[in-house]
This record gives structure tokens, C-alpha cells and sequence, in this order.
């Protein structure tokens, strides 16, 4: 028996309508899949009726290839309709149906934290390194010749009294101790100054130590950034340009500075300079009350400097008549107390977890 | 240095409050640490006991009779054990604002009626006027005080409390301050005017001097004052010393002392009887030679000491403090005055040496002229003879062996500018040197010529003198500059920059960092096991305590100390690290400070969390610490067992990179661990940075191209003896050739495993640069790593699986 175009045209539309029909009340996926191979599977229902196309004849076969495509792909895209359909039920149940406890604690990751000094400096030394200053560093246990002789404070200066020292037990040929751990970060100076021609501009932090009895603002030992920038053409105009500009990054940029006259005898002139009190904006007192960080003051004292000393560009073989310099040194274990409110500087060395865990 | 206000207006004028004279001193240099406000005392003033009678009703009180010079007199009760008739008494009377002696607050003076009778004012202690503590009676005013005067004229000043700076000598004298406020306040100083007669012989046929160490003394004055009458100094000169914290004592020593504060040149007094010959040498002290001070001290002298001595013995230390046998006393009828200048580094010395850093050391070890003593000695020898009477000798004695020829020093526009990057004009800065008492004089546009005054020593080079103007000017109109020539560069930061990045990679694995005393004592360095004497420690002089008497040799003994001082306080995890220098004695060079990364971790690895199963640090973890640093670093660690006091003797390892040591990882020993109260597993690890700095491979580190073709995964597990390293296995893997990595996923050591065996799980990832492996390529090269394994390290494969392409 052989097939008419139209009898075939008639099976697709039943295939349709009852595929249709079919797929109307299907909500899974699995169903949908079921549909899928019953109907547009290699054995499925309009492949089925596909397959007797061959046996029409010619003439026919165009009118009815078309129709069966168009059957084909509206079932297609029904189907595709109906997975979207079923896909979008699915996730509207989301909220309903995988709901967890957002307000649960959070799996913790570990976080790891510097020491609220390294951060400081760090950010310290940073202000610098955006002027031109490059970081270096140098030994803490020293010579007397490079914390003292070479800064113009040659042995029985009264000025060596600033700088109580914890000496090392050695002897020099001479019998004198002459090993220390150092006061300040100062003898790069000229450990600097001897290995570089000029210019130089290096900030050097490190630890340093002082004999002192300890107490909630004094320990004996702290830490300092020394600057030093020697060039020809270095003025005082250049020190305060630098320090103003230092201050404005680590303190705000509306702190205001003062520079007042000071002594280190590697300094001529020399310089201390204050700010602004951040708490109290300079005023002394807050709401009424004296203000503690300043002292009522309105300033704090936040760092020495001064024009390099000749004698010490001289001692290293600079000659002072071309060159000129200037050096500053800066306590971060101040300027960390003073930024973060902390009280005592003991703090910083006892590495009380519950004190390192605030920064 | 306390300073009344009150002196320094009889040597300079100003108008202007205290407080802008302190802001100006300390702007110019010249810190004024605190202005003191003595007075303040409304309504108060000096009285006159005129009488003092019994209280009717009251066994301790009394009734007295009070004239303040006006009509009448007040009546008041009074209960001080030491007022009596004919005294001058501070006198408050109702409306004054006095201390409560009981409190301590102020408070205002009503009328009262004490015991039936009216009381109207107060004769006032020390303490109710706030002028010291004594409240055991009433502050009896010396006589020649002016009746009815107000207390605030009588008593009441302003002192300034100076903190000078160590090379202003002159900044510890009134005469010096006079001439910074002069510099301030655009007035003029005016020295004291001495002005005195000298009688009878010349003081050269009374008293000889002969410096014999002109090194040490280069010039000694001298004046002799006879016939005095020692004893107590009149008020006026007893008050100017206790306002500056001077204790008087007499007349004759008190002048001195006086001097010394106008001047900054100390002073020294000798009863002229006492002086053997009346001859002075001023001499090197004798070896085994010794002095009694005035302090009743007997010192040891040697060759390094500068004594005052007559034809035998010692009589001073020079410029030090006196010899007790020749000091003034209440017989004292001729004194023998000495001004004189020391060498400051021997002062200091000498001082130091008998620890008597006295008024005088602190002045002359700051290296005061040669051109100060006449001043100073011809202002005392007047002052002695109006407070003490006697007549003075002609003429003063002065040796002085090789005069300094005055200093004229050149200051040029030229300087200035390239010091403090702006212009003075000459005439700005001679008016500025001259108001500070320099004699200057301009020259041309472009110079100056200035000497320093007498008690300026610190004036030694033309910078000096740009910071006097400067200072003075104002270091406000200094412009402000960014700098701008070319940014130098240094070598040989790459250390640090290194260290940097293991802090951070640290950091970024969890750590808290800490930072540590740098010095140790020998008993937390026994407790830790980590030396048990000090033989190779580098040993401070002068610690400023046991605990610190070491420099630290090692970073493992404060790690302890962090972790057992933050177990007790409730730590529950503590994973800490710390990024520092060692010391390591190095002969007689200074010592190495290698840098040191050194970490302890400490109970719960877990949060406490709702989400994590408890669980302790272990030895894994600190050195997957290590492992995770190496790798982000670029390079492989090796681990072998180590043998290291500090640490488990079965958990240990060395780490070497490239060949070289550079650390080590383990478990701390359960003893130390005890030693400092932890429970439970501690874990360590340590890193020395700079040595493996130096083993990091010189090459530049170079990008791999990314691979384009799939791995294939093979799972094998494998038997083999537990004597049989991991690291060995890994290594017969890894060398296969296709083999990329592999991964140790399973260790089983339980009873199901044979005896002295043990079973691992690893998974192998196989992959070419430049082809899909096939099937075949993949299994034949498990293949060879099986029988490798069997062959060398005698291990027997359980089963293999086939695991997904990733």
C-alpha cells in the first residue's frame, strides 16, 4: 500500500497535536527528556512517520518534507519552551526549598597581621620613598666611632648625655669600650656618606636602644627613621618642604606644622618640628576638657632635624663649601601611640595577642 | 634652670606677658618646660604682730592683734605654735582666696566666730598661701619686709623653668636669657654695673697663684675680700637663690652662687687663713694624694684630676667642688675669691669619676671662655662686699698663660642662602647678632664681620651665626621647598627587600607577627634549652636588667616567652612570627645580624566555630609553612631529620635550599614546652633570611608556557617500609619522564597494614608539552614508576585506579 502526501500530512497533525497535548502537563525535566525520545527520538513517533516521506512519490515528497520540518521544529521549540518553563519552576522553589541562615557565622579565613610598628614604619618609610628617598638599613650593635665621633660628639661631650648608652662588653686596643648598641639610627650618616658620592637620599629605620628606665612613654628600646638627602643645593627651605609634606601623609593633609629652633650636634641649624594636635585640632582642649594626647599644648613634638653639621660632611669627605644636607630622625613608637591612642609604649614589646589583634 | 621673671627685669625690659616670653624662648630654642605663677594672693599683704594674748576660751589658740599699717587693727584667732608679738606675718584678710590646708582645694575667707570669738582674716602657713608644705605654723616674713605691702608685690613672681639645651652654658644663666629676650623683644640688655673700692695692698703682695697645668686651668682670677663678717644673706639674695633652687648658706658662699646664676661662670670661695703660704698652685693632682670635699667626702686622687692646692695640700677639686679644710665658715674673716676656666673634657671626666656633677661641672664641662671669669669675679667681689662687708684688696690676680686672641668670624649673604635657602639683608643680621650682645659689623652688602660675647661658647663656625639669625628671625619666614634635583639610588637593598617578602608571605599564611626585646638573659635561654652559659652570647655592660643582659642569639627563646605569656592569658590558638636580627660575636669585629624568621604555632588550628571540627597545630603545619614560603619564593626545600636540642628528637627537620641550610622545622621539645607551662604540641619553624637570600638562585625567574594539552591522572597505592622517606618516593616519581606532579593523598599506618609498613595513596598527573597522551603512553609509564619503586625503595602496589582527565 502506498502513502498520499495527504494521508502523511494527516499523521503529522495527529503526532502534533497529541505531542502538544502531551506536553501541557509535564513539569520535570525527566518527563520532558520521556517526551523528547517518544516523540522526536530516533524511534519516536514523528520519526516514525518521517520515515515513510521515501515512500511517496516524487511529486509529493517537497510538499510533505516541508510540513514534516515544520512539524518538527515547532515540536522543537516547544519543547525548548517547556524545559525554560520547567527550569524557571525549578529556581522560583530555590528561596523555598535550599534556604540557609544567612546571619550563621561565616567560615573564618586566616588572616594573618603585622605588628602595629612594622605597619607604621612601613607606612613612614613610604611617605619618603614617594619624595626620592631610598630605604636602607645598618647595624644595631655599632662602633663609638659612627654613633658618636663621626656625628660631631666626640668622647666627654656634654651632649653625649642625650643619649644614655648600653655598651658592649669588648675592650679596643686602647682598653676603651668602644662597642655600643646603637642610640639612634644616625651613624648611617656617615656609614653612607662614606661608601656613596654624592647625593644622597636614604631613610633608614631600625631598632635602637637607650639606657633609661622604662615607664609608660620611655622604653629602652625603640625605633627611629633617620632621613638624609645631601645634594648641592639643599636648604632649610628643602627640609621643611620635605617634613611638611611628610606630616601631611602620615597625619591628614590639614595638619599644620611648626618648625622651632633645637640642638643635635650633628645639626647646624637645628630643627624640631611639631604638629598640630590631631585630637584636639590644635586647640588644647576638648569639649571643655584638657586635652591628654598634647598636653594642652596644641602642639606635639614629632620630630628632630637640622642642616647637616660641616664637620660631619667634612669627616666623611664632602666638602661642606659645594654640598649641603639635611638629616632628621623620627620615633615611630611615638607616632604610633599618638595615631592609635595608645598609652603605653611597653605595649609594643610584650605581644599581648589581644593588643596585636586591634591593628 | 628656674628663672624668676622678676630678675631678668632688672637686666632687660619687656611688656610683653610670660607666656609670649616663653613661647618666644622656646621657638628661638630655648624650651621653656613650664611658667610657674608664685602669687596670685587677693587681699593679702604684710602685717605686724602687735600683740598676742591668750584666747578666753582656748588652751591652743590665741588672740592677736594685727597692723597693716592702715587706722586700725585686726583682731584674729590663731592656733600656730610659732606666732609671737613683734613678727612680720603674711596677713589674709576676709575675701582672700587661700589653700584648704585640710583639702587641698582653694577656698574664700569668711568671718568666723572661733570658740566665742570674731575672726576676721588669717595669719597664713606656707601651705595656705601655696608657696610649700609646711603647715606646722604660720610663714613669719623676715623684718625689714614693708608693712602693709601687698603679699603679691612682696612675695608673688613668675619663673620661667628653662630646659637648655647641653651647648648653651649660657642658657644656665639670668645674664644669658636676658639677652635672648633682649634678641626677642627688640631691647637692650643692661649688664649689672660692678662698681666697688679697693683699699690697702695690692693683692699680689697678699697671694700668689701659679698655674702649673695651663693645659687643664688656662687662666685663674682672683680677689681677695678681708675682713668680712660671715652670716646668713640678706632676703632679698636668699629668695633670688631659693627661687632658683639654690639652698642659701652663707653670705659669702651664697654670693657665689648668685654669680654663678647671673653669670654662668661658677665661683669658689677660700678662707684666705687656711691657705698654707697663702700661696695657690694649681697642679695635676699627686698619685695617692687625697682630699676631703666639702661634702666630708675623702676622694682618691691621681694625675688625671686637677686639684687647687696651697704649698701642701689639695684645697679644691678644680672647678669641681671644694676641699672641706679650707671652706668659709662662721670664723671666716678673709676670703679668697676664685673665677676661673677648666678644660671642659677633664671637668666632665673628674666628675664622673667621683660622681659629683655639681652646679659647677654642668656649667664647665660645657666649655666656658676664658673671657667669662673677670666678669664674674669682680661682680661677686662687689656682691660680697655689700651683703658681708670688708675691704678689697687692690688689683684681682690674673693668670692667664696664652691669651686667646679674639675670634672675628665672617658671615656672608652668600651662606645664609645656601644654608636656609633665602636672603638676609647684612643689616638684618648684625642687629639680630648685636642684640644677642655679639660686637658685629657690616662689612659690604655681602659680609659681616661678628665676635661672640664672653659667654657665648658655642659660636665656633659661620654656621653657628646663620642659625642665630635664623633662629631669631624665625624659623616661620624660612620658605618652604619640595626637593627637586635628580633621585639618587643606592645599592644593595636587595636583603631588605627580600625579608619584606617573606614578611608579607608570612603574614599572608595567617601569622601574627610580633617583635621582641632584642636582649635576653641566660635564665630564659636555659629554660628554652638553648645555651647553658654565656661563652659565645655578646654580653651588655651595663643591661638594664638580668633579663636583658644578653644580645639574643636566637629568636626561639622570646617566641617562648610570647606563647607561654599568652597561654596564660587564655590563648586558645597562637600562630606567631617574628622578623629579626640575631647576634653572633664575631671576634673583635662588630657581630653578624643575620635576619631571622622564626614562628611558633599553638593549639587550635580550627576556629571554634559552629563549621570546623577541633583540631591541633602539628608538626605538618608548620612546615607546610615553610613549604607554601619556599614555593611563592620559587624554590624546592629539602627536609631531613634533625637532631637539635630545642626541638622533638623524632620531629625535626633541617631545610636546605639549593645545598645550603637554611632553617629548620619541628616540634618544640615536650620539656621546654613544660618549662614554660604550654600543654600540648608546640610547633616551630625558623628561617634564616639571610642565608637563604644568598641561596636563591641567581637566575630571572621566567615565565613556563601554559600547556595545551590534557593530563591524565593514574591513582596508585602502594606498601613500602615505614624506614622509607616520602621524599624518596616522591623523588622516583617525580623523575619519570610524562610525570608532571604527583600528589601524596593518603597515608595509612593502622593495623591493617602489615607490620613496619606502610601504605600511600599518591595520585599522578601525566602530561606532554606537545601531544595527547594515549592510554597506552600513560600506562606504560605508571609502569616504569611501579617497578622503579619496587626495585629501589621496595615497594608493592595494592591496586591502581583509573582517575579522571582533567
Amino acid at each position: 500500500m502506498s502513502m498520499t502526501s495527504a494521508q502523511l500530512i494527516e499523521d503529522l497533525g495527529g503526532v502534533q497535536s497529541e505531542a502538544l497535548d502531551e506536553l501541557q502537563g509535564l513539569t520535570s525535566e525527566e518527563s520532558l527528556e520521556e517526551w523528547r525520545v517518544k516523540f522526536l527520538g530516533r524511534r519516536g513517533r514523528l520519526t516514525t512517520v518521517l520515515r515513510t516521506l521515501g515512500s511517496l512519490p516524487p511529486e509529493d515528497r517537497r510538499a510533505a518534507g516541508q510540513e514534516a520540518n515544520r512539524t518538527k521544529t515547532l515540536l522543537e521549540e516547544e519543547l525548548g519552551a517547556a524545559r525554560r518553563r520547567v527550569r524557571e519552576g525549578r529556581f522560583a522553589l530555590l528561596a523555598e526549598q535550599e534556604q540557609i541562615d544567612v546571619t550563621r557565622p561565616g567560615r573564618p579565613a586566616t588572616v594573618g597581621r603585622y605588628h602595629p610598628l612594622t605597619q607604621i614604619i612601613r607606612e613612614m618609610c613610604d611617605a619618603f620613598v614617594s619624595m626620592g628617598f631610598q630605604v636602607i638599613e645598618g647595624p644595631e650593635v655599632e662602633w663609638d666611632h659612627y654613633n658618636f665621633e663621626m656625628l660631631n660628639i666626640p668622647s666627654d661631650h656634654p651632649a653625649r648625655d642625650m643619649f644614655n648608652t648600653l655598651w658592649i662588653d669588648h675592650k679596643d686596643a686602647e682598653g676603651r669600650q668602644s662597642m655600643l648598641l646603637r642610640t639612634h639610627t644616625s651613624p648611617m650618616q656617615a656609614r653612607t656618606m662614606e661608601k656613596t658620592d654624592p647625593p644622597v637620599r636614604v631613610v633608614v629605620p631600625g631598632k635602637v636602644y637607650r639606657y633609661e628606665a622604662t615607664d609608660a612613654t620611655h622604653e629602652w628600646h625603640f625605633h627611629q627613621i633617620e632621613g638624609l638627602a645631601v645634594d648641592k643645593g639643599i636648604t632649610m627651605a628643602h627640609l621643611k618642604g620635605t617634613l611638611y609634606e611628610f606630616a601631611r601623609r602620615v597625619f591628614g593633609p590639614e595638619r599644620k606644622v611648626r618648625f622651632r629652633c633645637d640642638y643635635f650636634p650633628f645639626v647646624e641649624p637645628g630643627v624640631d618640628m611639631s604638629i598640630d594636635c590631631f585630637v584636639c585640632e590644635g586647640q588644647g582642649s576638648v569639649n571643655g576638657s584638657p586635652c591628654t594626647v598634647c598636653r594642652e599644648a596644641g602642639w606635639i613634638e614629632i620630630l628632630g632635624a637640622g642642616m647637616v653639621h660641616p664637620k660631619v660632611l667634612s669627616d666623611v669627605g664632602y666638602d661642606p663649601a659645594i654640598y649641603t644636607g639635611f638629616a632628621f630622625g623620627i620615633g615611630p613608637d611615638r607616632v604610633a601611640m599618638l595615631k592609635y591612642g595608645i598609652e603605653d609604649i611597653r605595649l609594643f614589646y610584650s605581644n599581648d595577642l589581644r593588643f596585636l589583634g586591634q591593628f | 634652670m628656674k628663672i624668676p621673671l622678676s630678675w631678668l627685669r632688672e637686666l632687660v625690659d619687656f611688656d610683653i606677658p610670660a607666656e609670649d616670653i616663653a613661647h618666644g624662648l622656646t621657638m628661638a630654642g630655648l624650651e621653656v618646660g613650664d611658667v610657674i605663677v608664685v602669687g596670685g594672693w587677693e587681699n593679702c599683704s604684710v602685717g605686724f604682730v602687735e600683740r598676742v594674748e591668750r584666747h578666753p576660751n582656748a588652751d591652743r589658740l590665741v588672740l592677736c592683734t594685727v597692723d597693716l599699717g592702715e587706722d586700725a587693727p585686726h583682731q584674729v584667732v590663731c592656733g600656730a605654735p610659732n606666732v609671737a608679738q613683734g613678727q612680720k606675718i603674711a596677713f589674709a584678710q576676709v575675701g582672700a582666696s587661700l589653700i584648704d590646708a585640710r583639702n587641698g582645694k582653694l577656698s574664700k575667707l569668711k568671718p568666723a566666730k572661733i570658740r566665742g570669738v570674731v575672726s576676721r582674716g588669717m595669719v597664713c602657713s606656707e601651705r595656705e598661701l601655696g608657696l610649700g608644705e609646711d603647715h606646722d605654723g604660720i610663714l613669719v616674713l623676715p623684718s625689714d619686709a614693708p608693712l602693709g605691702m601687698a603679699l603679691d608685690d612682696y612675695l608673688g613672681d613668675t619663673i620661667l623653668d628653662l630646659e637648655p639645651t647641653p651647648n648653651r652654658s649660657d642658657w644656665l644663666s639670668v645674664l644669658g636669657v636676658a639677652y635672648e629676650v633682649a634678641a626677642l623683644t627688640g631691647n637692650r640688655v643692661r649688664p649689672p654695673e660692678v662698681l666697688y673700692t679697693e683699699e690697702g695692698q695690692e693683692i699680689r703682695n697678699l697671694l700668689s697663684v701659679n698655674i702649673q697645668d695651663a693645659d687643664l686651668c688656662p687662666r685663674y682670677t682672683a680677689s681677695l675680700i678681708r675682713g668680712i663678717r660671715v652670716g646668713p644673706s640678706p632676703r632679698w639674695l636668699q629668695k633670688r637663690l631659693e627661687q632658683c633652687d639654690v639652698r642659701p648658706i652663707n653670705n659669702v658662699v651664697d654670693v657665689t652662687n648668685y654669680v654663678m646664676l647671673e653669670y654662668g661662670q661658677p665661683l669658689h670661695a677660700f678662707d684666705y687663713e687656711t691657705l698654707l703660704r697663702q700661696r695657690i698652685h694649681v697642679r695635676r693632682a699627686y698619685t695617692g694624694e687625697t682630699m676631703t670635699t666639702l661634702d666630708e667626702i675623702e676622694i682618691p686622687l691621681g694625675s688625671d684630676h686637677l686639684v687647687i692646692a696651697d704649698d701642701r695640700d689639695a684645697r679644691a677639686l678644680g672647678g669641681v667642688i671644694g676641699g672641706l679644710d679650707s671652706g668659709i665658715t662662721e670664723a671666716t674673716t678673709d676670703v679668697v675669691l676664685e673665677s676661673a676656666s677648666f678644660d671642659p673634657s677633664n671637668n666632665r671626666r673628674t666628675a664622673a669619676d667621683f660622681s659629683l656633677r655639681t652646679e659647677a661641672t654642668v656649667r664647665f664641662e660645657k666649655g666656658l671662655r676664658p673671657d667669662l671669669p673677670p666678669l664674674a669675679l669682680r661682680r661677686a667681689t662687689q656682691l660680697i662686699q655689700q651683703v658681708a662687708g670688708g675691704t678689697v684688696a687692690r688689683g684681682i690676680i690674673d693668670v692667664y698663660p696664652e691669651r686667646e686672641k679674639p675670634r672675628p668670624m665672617l658671615l656672608t649673604t652668600a651662606r645664609m642662602k645656601q644654608v636656609l635657602g633665602m636672603e638676609h639683608s647684612m643689616e638684618q643680621a648684625a642687629s639680630v647678632l648685636r642684640s644677642l650682645g655679639f660686637d658685629a659689623a657690616v662689612e659690604n652688602d655681602e659680609t659681616l664681620r661678628a665676635t661672640a660675647p664672653p659667654w657665648r661658647s658655642d659660636i665656633i663656625i659661620e654656621d653657628d651665626l646663620v642659625e642665630e639669625v635664623a633662629r631669631i628671625v624665625g624659623y616661620d619666614s624660612i620658605p618652604t621647598e619640595m626637593l627637586e634635583t635628580a633621585i639618587p639610588y643606592h645599592d644593595g637593598q636587595e636583603l631588605r627587600a627580600f625579608r619584606e617578602r617573606v614578611r608579607d608571605l608570612l603574614v599572608r599564611q595567617g601569622l601574627q607577627e610580633i617583635i621582641s626585646y632584642s636582649a635576653v638573659g641566660l635564665d630564659l635561654l636555659r629554660k628554652a634549652r638553648i645555651a647553658d652559659t654565656d661563652d659565645d652570647l655578646l654580653t651588655v655592660s651595663n643591661p638594664m636588667s638580668r633579663e636583658f643582659k644578653y644580645m639574643r642569639p636566637t629568636l626561639r627563646a622570646s617566641l617562648m616567652n610570647t606563647l607561654s605569656y599568652n597561654v596564660a592569658r587564655d590563648a586558645r590558638a597562637v600562630a606567631i612570627f617574628e622578623m629579626g636580627r640575631i647576634y653572633l660575636k664575631q671576634g673583635e669585629d662588630l657581630p653578624q645580624e643575620p635576619e631571622i624568621a622564626a614562628g611558633l604555632l599553638h593549639g587550635q588550628r580550627t576556629g571554634e566555630g559552629w563549621l570546623s571540627a577541633p583540631a591541633s597545630y602539628d608538626f605538618y603545619d608548620a612546615k607546610g609553612i615553610v613549604e607554601s614560603l619556599l614555593g611563592r619564593l620559587g624554590v624546592e626545600g629539602e627536609f631531613r631529620p634533625l637532631a637539635d636540642d630545642f626541638l622533638h628528637p623524632g620531629k625535626a627537620a633541617a631545610v636546605s635550599v639549593n645545598g645550603a641550610v637554611v632553617g629548620s622545622v619541628g616540634e618544640v621539645h615536650p620539656l621546654t614546652a613544660e618549662a614554660f607551662e604550654v600543654d600540648g604540641t608546640v610547633v616551630f619553624f625558623e628561617i634564616n633570611v639571610t642565608r637563604l637570600f644568598e641561596a636563591m638562585p641567581q637566575a630571572r625567574q621566567s615565565v613556563k608556557p601554559l600547556y595545551r594539552f590534557p593530563a591524565s591522572l593514574r591513582d596508585i597505592s602502594i606498601l613500602v617500609g615505614r624506614d622509607v622517606p616520602a621524599a624518596r618516593i616522591q623523588q622516583i616519581i617525580d623523575g619519570q619522564p610524562l610525570v608532571e606532579r604527583a600528589v601524596l593523598f593518603d597515608v595509612y599506618e593502622g593495623d591493617e597494614a602489615p607490620p613496619g609498613q606502610v601504605s600511600l595513596g599518591y595520585r599522578i598527573h601525566f602530561r606532554a608539552p606537545n601531544r595527547t597522551l594515549s592510554a597506552r603512553d600513560v600506562n606504560r609509564s605508571l609502569a616504569r614508576v611501579l617497578s622503579l619503586l619496587e626495585r629501589e625503595v621496595g615497594a608493592v602496589q595494592r591496586g591502581a585506579g583509573e582517575g579522571d582527565v582533567a
